[in-house]
């Protein structure tokens, strides 16, 4: 039997680089939230732009690949 | 820009079934397709698991990733727990409830065969789902059934000679044989497509058949961002199409035209990588020549 979810994992620190969203480019087509192995990019409703949830985000850049615009970029993280 | 990505809509399910921190590799495949699974099942939904990844992925104790029951069993046994999981909720009377059997390729194809084969026998109403990764990821790529052919893993290591030459079992006509009453393969890089197909499964009772492409980073030896590229590339170049068994034919579910050469396909992973311009050419035969198995078989159900 497990007592807790994985929600206190916090998989974000495997991270070496990290998504950054332009909204500017972004046109909300949802690819970044689809694909997201990581339940990682958060849109709370229908219209809303996506966010990343840095606790999580492992960083595998799937968003960035998949995004047409190109409104996601990678960044590294500090050392 | 298509109907399929309109401003600002889902085209899938917004609700989650799952909870953010599972212990997948990055870029892996598998928590996809789980997600996808179980946004188109809704809670209502008993799990079993082999060994395997998806047996580490859900979390380590006392933590856990799904918001459904799981039952972590041995290697072997997924059809035998489906079939046992069914039988305790038909005497509780809970016919609402859909039991899935979640395994990877080699608890199926390999370990799992017989006891997969007996639960289709035996009738068992359950989804049995083949996550398929194509190889045995787990314990460091060794090879599976349905490794393809020319793909390096640890026990077909690259040389001159390609060291897997024939192509994936083909689990889904095993099993059609076997007597399921639908079958289906889907891809996580078009997950419309995928939780339609889960959704059609769910209406059916009795034995059903899914066989999902997730791909799996580290063993295909590529960028964990290339993940959604590689397995929409396996379909665009027939290397892995998609097509359903339902009613005694099989219909294919995403045409097959203008295929991409392979090579766009095989050049993108590590594993690939010894391949010589006349290997590729020699799988890109293998594909045309299965494809036409196929298209034979899609033809003769039309008549």
């Amino acid at each position: 039997m497990t007592t807790r979810t994985t929600e206190d994992m916090h998989t974000g620190t495997w991270r070496t680089f990290r998504p950054v969203i332009d909204a500017e480019k972004c046109v909300l087509c949802y690819s970044c939230w689809k694909f997201c192995p990581d339940l990682s990019m958060i849109v709370r409703e229908e219209g809303d732009y996506p966010s990343v949830d840095l606790l999580h985000c492992k960083g595998c850049g799937i968003c960035a690949n998949e995004c047409r615009p190109g409104a996601i970029t990678m960044e590294r993280e500090p050392l | 820009m298509s109907d399929g990505e309109r401003k600002g809509r889902f085209t899938i399910p917004h609700e989650e079934l799952m909870y953010p921190g599972h212990s997948a590799c990055p870029g892996c495949g598998e928590p996809i397709a789980m997600r996808m699974l179980l946004k188109a099942l809704g809670p209502r939904t008993v799990i079993n698991i082999p060994a395997g990844c998806c047996a580490v992925i859900p979390g380590v104790w006392p933590r856990y990733s799904l918001r459904v029951p799981m039952i972590d069993h041995a290697f072997e046994c997924t059809g035998a727990t489906s079939s046992g999981i069914r039988a305790a909720l038909d005497v509780k009377g809970l016919d609402d409830v859909t039991v899935v059997g979640w395994a990877g390729d080699g608890g199926t194809v390999d370990i799992g065969l017989q006891s997969l084969s007996g639960a289709v026998d035996r009738g068992t109403d359950f989804l049995y789902v083949m996550y398929d990764n194509e190889a045995y990821m787990n314990t460091g790529v060794q090879c599976s059934g349905a490794t393809p052919c020319g793909a390096w893993t640890t026990t077909t290591p690259a040389g001159k000679e390609m060291a897997c030459r024939r192509g994936k079992k083909r689990i889904l006509e095993m099993m059609v044989e076997n007597g399921i009453v639908y079958g289906a393969t889907a891809n996580i890089a078009y997950p419309e497509d995928l939780i339609e197909r889960v959704r059609t499964a769910k209406s059916i009772r009795g034995p059903k058949f899914l066989h999902i492409l997730s791909p799996c980073p580290s063993g295909w030896r590529m960028d964990p961002s290339k993940t959604i590229e590689a397995a929409s590339l396996a379909t665009r170049t027939g290397m892995f199409p998609l097509y359903e068994y339902r009613d005694g034919q099989y219909r294919f579910t995403k045409e097959i035209k203008n295929l991409k050469p392979v090579e766009h396909y095989l050049r993108l992973q590590g594993r690939f990588k010894h391949l010589t311009p006349a290997q590729v050419a020699e799988i890109q035969d293998l594909i045309v020549g299965e494809l036409e198995v196929l298209k034979a078989k899609v033809e003769a159900g039309r008549k």
